[in-house]
C-alpha cells in the first residue's frame, strides 16, 4: 500500500496534466451530446404525443431501438459503418452525434413523462381560452413540465459524463482514452492502477457537482408541489 | 331574432356508450339557460361539445350562424384546423368545475396570458384589462398571488376573470361551484349573478337549483343523454310534467 501511494505521488506530475486536458474534451463531448439530446429529444417527445398514429410509431420505434441496443454499438455504426458509405466523421463529432442520438431516446422519455404529469385540465383550459395546441404547449404546459423534468435531466447528464468513456474506443481524446494511452506507453505499465484511479477522480470531479444540483432540484420540486 | 347558439341533433359516443342521443336546442342572445340532471345524464358532455373540447360524433353547433369546430367544403363537413378552432373558441368562455388555473402564473398573468398569446394584445393593455376584470370579481388586491395561495372560491373567481378578459360572446359554466366548500359557493354565485344581470348569454350546468331558479330564463332537465323537458324555472322546478324530473328534484332538495 505504501509503495502504491508513493508511486501515485511520483507519477502524478506526469499524469495529471494529461488527464486535465483530456477532461476538457470530455466536457466538450458531454455538452455537445447533451445539446443534441435535448433538442432531438424534444422532437421525439412531441412525436410521441402526436395525434397522428404513424408519427407516434416512428418515435416509439426510435426510442425502443436506441434504448434497446448498446451505445457502443451505435457509436461504431456511426463512426465505422457510415464511413463505409462515404460519410466520414472525425472521432469527436461522431462521439457528439452518437451519444446525442442515443441520449435523445432517454431525454425524450423524460420530457414525455414531464408533459404527461401535467393535469389534462391545463391543456383544456388553454384550448378553451383560444390558444392553439402549440401555444398551449409553449406557454402553459412546458413551463410547468420543466420543473418536473429538471431532476431526471440532471441525472441523465451524470450518466452521460460517465458514458463518454466509451468514446475512447473510437480514439476521441477524452479522459479514458488518454489514461489508456499512458498505460500502454510501456514504461507506465507498473502504474496502471494509479493512472485509472486518477482517471476516476476526474470523472468524479465532473459528476459530484451535478449530483448536488440534482438533489437541490429534487428538493425544489417537492416544494413546488 | 336569430339565436346566438344553435345545437342541432347532437350525438356523442365514447366507444359503445352513447352519452348524447341527439340533443337540439337554441339559446337566444342574452338568455340564461340552466341545465340540470343526474350525473351521467350527459349535461357536462353537452357543454364540452359546445366549444369542441369533445368532438361530437354527429350533429352540429352554430354560434351566430357560424359552424363550430367544422366548416362546409363542397357541401361536406370537415374539421377546422387548430388555428381556426382556436379563433372560434376564443369567443366562447368556459368555466371549469376544477378552475384549472395555471399554477405557474400569478392571478394577473392567468388573466393576461390568453389575450396576449392568443389575441396578440400588447402587455400594457392586457394588464389593464385584466386588472379591470379582477376588480369586477373583487380580487384586484390578489393580482400578484399565485393560485396555490388562493381559496377555492377565489381561484374560481380568477378563472371567471380569465374568461371575461377574452370578451366572449357566450359563457359556459360547468358545475362551477361543485368543487367548492359550502361557505365559498356564495361568492362565486354572486359573481355569476352579476354577469347574468349584465345581460350576457350564459349556459349553466349546475346542481344549485335555487340559483338556477333565480337567474335562469329557461331550465332544461336532462337524463339518459337527452332533454327530458324544458321550460321556465317555475314550470320545471315546481310543476314538472315528467316523473323523472320530479324524482330528481325531490332527491336534490332532500339533500
Amino acid at each position: 500500500m505504501g509503495e502504491f501511494l508513493t508511486k501515485l505521488w511520483q507519477w502524478s506530475p506526469e499524469v495529471l496534466p494529461v488527464l486535465w486536458f483530456a477532461t476538457g474534451m470530455t466536457v466538450v463531448v458531454t455538452v455537445g451530446a447533451l445539446i443534441v439530446a435535448l433538442i432531438l429529444g424534444l422532437l421525439i417527445a412531441l412525436m410521441r404525443i402526436s395525434r397522428v398514429r404513424w408519427i407516434r410509431w416512428i418515435a416509439l420505434i426510435y426510442t425502443d431501438v436506441l434504448r434497446g441496443t448498446p451505445a457502443l454499438v451505435q457509436l461504431f455504426i456511426i463512426y465505422f459503418g457510415l464511413s463505409d458509405l462515404g460519410i466520414e466523421f472525425d472521432p469527436v463529432t461522431a462521439a457528439i452525434v452518437g451519444l446525442g442520438i442515443n441520449g435523445a431516446a432517454y431525454v425524450g422519455e423524460i420530457y414525455r413523462a414531464g408533459i404527461e404529469a401535467i393535469h389534462k385540465g391545463q391543456m383544456e383550459a388553454s384550448l378553451s381560452l383560444g390558444m392553439t395546441p402549440i401555444k398551449a404547449m409553449r406557454f402553459i404546459i412546458l413551463p410547468q413540465a420543466v420543473r418536473i423534468m429538471l431532476p431526471p435531466l440532471c441525472n441523465y447528464a451524470i450518466l452521460l459524463v460517465k458514458d463518454t468513456a466509451i468514446i475512447s474506443t473510437i480514439a476521441a481524446p477524452e479522459i479514458m482514452f488518454e489514461a489508456r494511452r499512458l498505460v500502454q506507453a510501456t514504461f507506465m505499465h507498473s502504474v496502471s492502477g494509479q493512472i485509472y484511479l486518477m482517471c476516476a477522480f476526474f470523472y468524479l470531479a465532473l459528476t459530484l457537482p451535478l449530483s448536488h444540483i440534482a438533489k437541490r432540484l429534487e428538493q425544489a420540486k417537492e416544494r413546488w408541489q | 331574432m336569430d339565436p346566438l347558439l344553435r345545437i342541432v341533433d347532437l350525438h356523442k359516443s365514447f366507444g359503445s356508450l352513447e352519452v348524447l342521443t341527439g340533443v337540439s336546442t337554441d339559446v337566444a342572445r342574452g338568455e340564461k339557460l340552466s341545465i340540470i340532471g343526474p350525473s351521467g345524464s350527459g349535461k357536462t358532455t353537452l357543454l364540452r361539445c359546445i366549444n369542441y373540447l369533445e368532438k361530437p360524433t354527429s350533429g352540429h353547433i352554430y354560434i351566430d350562424d357560424k359552424l363550430i369546430g367544422e366548416k362546409q367544403v363542397d357541401g361536406k363537413f370537415v374539421h377546422l384546423s387548430d388555428r381556426e378552432l382556436a379563433e372560434e373558441r376564443a369567443e366562447i368562455g368556459f368555466v371549469f368545475q376544477r378552475f384549472n388555473l395555471f399554477p405557474h402564473l400569478s392571478a394577473l398573468d392567468n388573466v393576461t396570458v390568453a389575450p396576449r398569446r392568443a389575441l396578440g394584445v400588447p402587455k400594457a393593455e392586457a394588464d389593464a384589462r385584466a386588472m379591470a376584470m379582477l376588480e369586477k370579481v373583487g380580487l384586484a388586491h390578489k393580482a400578484d398571488e399565485f393560485p396555490e395561495r388562493l381559496s377555492g372560491g377565489q381561484q374560481q373567481r380568477v378563472a371567471i376573470a380569465r374568461v371575461l378578459a377574452m370578451q366572449p360572446k357566450l359563457l359556459l359554466f360547468d358545475e362551477a361551484t361543485s368543487a367548492l366548500d359550502p361557505e365559498l359557493i356564495g361568492e362565486v354565485l354572486k359573481v355569476m349573478r352579476e354577469l347574468a344581470d349584465e345581460g350576457r348569454t350564459m349556459v349553466i350546468v349546475t346542481h344549485e337549483i335555487q340559483f338556477a331558479a333565480e337567474v335562469s330564463d329557461r331550465v332544461i332537465f336532462m337524463d339518459g343523454g337527452n332533454i327530458v323537458e324544458e321550460g321556465s324555472p317555475g314550470e320545471i322546478l315546481k310543476n314538472a310534467n315528467h316523473e323523472r324530473t320530479r324524482t330528481f328534484l325531490s332527491q336534490i332538495i332532500e339533500r
